[in-house]
């Protein structure tokens, strides 16, 4: 397909702008000026629209495609969620923070009160901040948010390290990095689990936070959770809960009564909002009561009157972490979604997410090695071990599924796993599609023994066969040239 | 029967289901949490239908009061989008999908996202963008870590101009970090250069400076660039990316690493997000650049097609020793700046800017005409404006908000000494009408 700039003709407009009620303004010093306008697009409407409606059919998506995608929860976005988000389009944030701004918020800033409560209530914490605008971005702020406690105990030369298990998301170690923190990586076990006895040696005085994601990235709830957080706190380290696999456990466990002090939540997984092809996510952090006072500001609390205020003369806090009050468009989806389904709802998304990865698991064991063989969360990691000795990858797999209509699940990731093949079906796919979706894995898996080249072609439907990234990452070319 | 939102089973497939899994009941599956774990409480709403739903967020939105006439900015403006952003972006075959991790199925995401790099290229006259980052302070952090990295120094000077929420988060996100921050306070709206001047050596990574800055005043920092250079630092400058439209780019001013917030390019006020963050620089620095790029390449048969790249840079590969922790893009308010580039056009961006200030210069006027308001700065503006008032702009600001208009940013909370000082800002959406019950209205407010 041409990009947009390829169709450009020089002098040709699209929209048409109001016309100026004031008289012109006297033009700009020349030296502040740039020299030729940049060289946008100039395209028709009508071009711009056929542009951007077939550029959509190149993509998969939930409302097209079953998306497997592990460690995602690509679950169904209810379309209601859009249409009340767009509620709160035209109200500036910086009218809650004019003198006297507040009272004319009180209703974006409820909600974001009350989406807290719930967080709060669903992962078990005392108080949540809804600043941090994914969930990288509230890991981030988790981490500094310990950094902060224990440089309140004049603890923070002595507390060096963060332990993370090696089956924990990039982000971990890398967030933890951000706030000045040396990574310590401990094993998974054969049972699945970070090794527990190699966790005790790792753990000292100088351990600063355990960051756990439960169920881990195999899908696997360690049983031992309670264990190991309190080893953790036996040395003054703080747990950290990746909320990434929030979706798998909604009311049957709280993150906050087996130990852990801080978690994140990512509202785009658990809480039904779109990932808008990579984002915006929202991120919201919980904490208990001991890291209270170090939350970011502005922070949203309720006077005594009822009315929410703006504190912002906490002098223990972090900061801010976003330049208002995080991403509300996207809060305020999550929160519909959670009223709307309330806490029954929940737990049944829940209950219902783990019924459909346990589906998929059985009937596709006897076709594909499953390295750790147990009952699963919400999610299922294969390995591509048994097609590997026909010279079939992962990869191969995932885009076989690609040319029958699949967006293949995540693949090469939990990095421990072999060739991994992680499978999150979530709780909004029928038992038909999750069906027919076996059906294809099973005879990707049997052509991989009768005629493996027909793995190595896929996908052959699609605009475009395999691209070469080797040539992508050397020429660097990241912009059309003008 | 409101419990089965989304989730599709009859009674029937759970039962078939559960027996393919050789289990009892779903509770079985939930064994490997041992029962002291297990949640005792769920204390949560009962849940209700869509339409209910719709209902109670239209009564939680009618809680704000309505209609406020904007001039306020600091960061998020009040654009005008055109329909065509909404429309496209609300394609569900780009809001549903994710990360383009297979391209063969995400060229729709993946083109449209190296597009959005062309397009940032090209205002601000850099050769290389990321593909978004999460908002314009962030982005401030992610180009002074990105400073540090290259330079291998760890001072970063602020000049004290650039937004005090991007400075804020800025601190936040150095503070872990061995990093000193030196921070120049302004002069009458403008950078202290002689100040600068005294404290930029070569232990300095990076000075980072906004365009037009808070105040509202533009400047040139073309010598500035030079002066920077000629210590080793990188300059940094965050951006309003509609004021591009007139205004000199970061790349002909020597400004190495742009950023800014791309909210009003499409992106709704939505009481703060999300929008997006951006990012561009020259491309020797590509390998330092934070989060996900898209690059070009060729398929198997040679045909043109979109990968993202370079992902040796990222945590999924590099974990702690990544260039940044970011995961996530903002992919689809990207796309929605994109949509609404495309849709305003080179000559219309152009056009865009020029209304912005002259509504804006048309406003100054009025304002500065009120008995004992003057205006701050010297300096030339673009859409936003330092007013100083007789009295205390807290006070004003309050009593406005009761009239329906927010008049602009007092600036007390953000500068010691500057409580009489109020930020001004007039866009294209502001009408004549407006401007000029503002003006009566300040008046009014000032004589009380």
């Amino acid at each position: 397909m041409q990009l947009i700039y390829e169709q450009s003709v020089p002098g040709r407009r699209g929209v048409k702008l109001p016309a100026s009620d004031v008289p012109a303004a006297p033009a700009l010093p020349t030296p502040l000026l740039r020299k030729e306008a940049a060289g946008l697009a100039e395209v028709s409407e009508l071009d711009l629209v056929r542009h951007f409606t077939n550029l959509s059919r190149r993509n998969f998506s939930v409302d097209t495609n079953f998306y497997p995608l592990g460690s995602c929860t690509m679950k169904y976005n209810a379309k209601v969620l859009e249409n009340s988000a767009a509620l709160f389009a035209t109200f500036h944030p910086m009218t809650a923070l004019l003198p006297g701004g507040v009272d004319f918020c009180q209703g974006t800033l409820g909600m974001l009160h009350d989406l807290g409560l719930l967080l709060a209530e669903i992962t078990g914490m005392d108080e949540v901040t809804t600043q941090p605008l994914a969930g990288a971005h509230g890991e981030m702020t988790g981490i500094m948010l310990i950094a902060a406690y224990h440089a309140a105990k004049g603890n923070r030369a002595k507390k060096k390290y963060v332990v993370v298990p090696d089956s924990s998301h990039g982000t971990n170690p890398a967030s933890a990095a951000i706030a000045g923190y040396e990574i310590i990586t401990v094993p998974t076990a054969p049972y699945g689990d970070m090794d527990l006895e190699l966790f005790k040696k790792a753990m000292t005085d100088e351990v600063a936070a355990v960051m756990m994601t439960c169920p881990n990235t195999l899908g696997l709830f360690n049983p031992h959770i309670k264990e190991i957080s309190d080893i953790a706190h036996s040395h003054d380290a703080l747990m950290y809960y990746d909320g990434a696999n929030l979706n798998a456990i909604m009311g049957k466990v709280k993150p906050g009564d087996v130990g852990f002090d801080v978690i994140h939540v990512n509202l785009h997984k658990t809480f039904g909002t779109p990932h808008g092809g990579g984002g915006p996510g929202s991120g919201p952090v919980g904490v208990k009561k001991a890291l209270i006072p170090f939350l970011p500001q502005p922070r949203i609390v309720k006077d005594a009157a009822g009315i929410l205020q703006l504190e912002t003369t906490n002098p223990g806090t972090i900061g801010r972490t976003a330049n208002f009050f995080g991403n509300f468009g996207v809060m305020a989806k999550a929160y519909a979604y959670i009223i709307m389904l309330g806490g029954k709802g929940l737990i049944r998304v829940s209950e219902q997410a783990v019924l459909n990865a346990n589906y998929i698991k059985e009937r596709l064991k006897p076709y594909y090695d499953l390295p750790y063989d147990m009952t699963c969360m919400h999610e299922c990691v294969f390995s591509a071990s048994k097609q590997l000795a026909h010279g079939v990858h992962a990869i191969d797999i995932a885009k076989f599924l690609i040319d029958r209509g699949y967006h293949p699940p995540t693949v090469y990731f939990p990095m421990i796993v072999k060739e991994a093949i992680m499978i999150e079906p979530t709780e909004t796919e029928s038992k038909a599609t999750m069906d027919a979706f076996i059906e294809v894995m099973i005879e990707a898996a049997k052509t991989a023994e009768s005629n493996p080249q027909a793995l190595l072609d896929a996908p052959l439907t699609m605009p475009i066969s395999r691209l070469d990234e080797t040539k992508a990452a050397r020429e660097q070319n990241v912009c059309c040239a003008w | 029967m409101n419990d089965s939102h989304y989730c599709p089973h009859t009674p029937e497939e759970i039962a078939e289901m559960l027996s393919v899994i050789g289990v009892s009941g779903v509770e079985d599956l939930f064994a490997p949490i041992p029962a002291a774990l297990r949640a005792t409480t769920f204390n949560l709403p009962s849940g209700m239908s869509e339409f209910e739903t719709h209902g109670r967020m239209q009564a939680i939105a009618g809680e704000n009061s309505q209609g406020m006439i904007n001039f306020i900015g600091g960061g998020f403006y009040d654009h005008l989008i055109p329909s065509v952003v909404d429309h496209l972006s609300g394609r569900s075959e780009f809001y549903t999908a994710y990360t383009p991790y297979q391209p063969e199925c995400s060229q729709g995401t993946l083109q449209a996202l190296f597009e959005y790099q062309t397009a940032i290229c090209r205002l601000t006259g850099l050769d290389v963008s990321n593909a978004s980052l999460y908002d314009g302070g962030t982005a401030c952090a992610e180009a002074a870590m990105m400073a540090l990295r290259i330079t291998g120094r760890n001072k970063i000077v602020l000049d004290g101009c650039v937004s005090p929420f991007s400075r804020q988060v800025l601190k936040t996100y150095l503070f872990n970090l061995d990093v000193e921050i030196v921070e120049i306070a302004p002069q009458s709206g403008l950078l202290d250069r002689a100040g600068l001047a005294g404290v930029l050596d070569d232990s300095v990574a990076a000075v980072l400076v906004q365009n037009p800055n808070f105040f509202g005043s533009i400047e040139d920092f073309s010598v500035l660039a030079d002066q920077v250079h000629g210590v080793g630092a990188l300059l940094i400058g965050s951006v309003y990316p509609i004021a591009l439209g007139m205004l000199k780019s970061p790349g002909e001013i020597g400004i190495d690493i742009a950023v800014g917030d791309g909210q009003s390019l499409g992106n709704p006020l939505s009481f703060g997000g999300p929008s997006f963050g951006f990012i561009a620089a020259t491309k020797k620095y590509i390998r330092n650049m934070p989060g996900r790029i898209v690059g070009e390449t060729v398929d198997r048969n040679g045909k043109r097609g979109y990968v993202l790249t370079l992902q040796a840079r990222e945590q999924h590969i590099k974990r702690h020793k990544a260039t940044s922790n970011i995961c996530s893009n903002q992919g689809l308010c990207a796309l929605r700046g994109l949509i609404f580039l495309s849709s305003v056009g080179k000559a219309g961006l152009a056009d865009l800017a020029r209304l912005n200030r002259d509504k804006a210069e048309y406003a100054k006027a009025q304002l500065a005409g009120i008995p004992g308001v003057s205006v701050l700065q010297s300096a030339v503006t673009f859409n936003e404006f330092t007013l100083v008032l007789p009295k205390k702009a807290d006070q004003v600001v309050t009593a406005l908000l009761e009239k329906g208009i927010a008049a602009g940013v007092p600036l007390g909370q953000y500068y010691a000494g500057s409580e009489n000082a109020l930020v001004v800002t007039v866009t294209e959406k502001r009408t004549k009408k407006e401007i000029d019950l503002f003006v009566r209205e300040l008046e009014a407010a000032l004589c009380n």
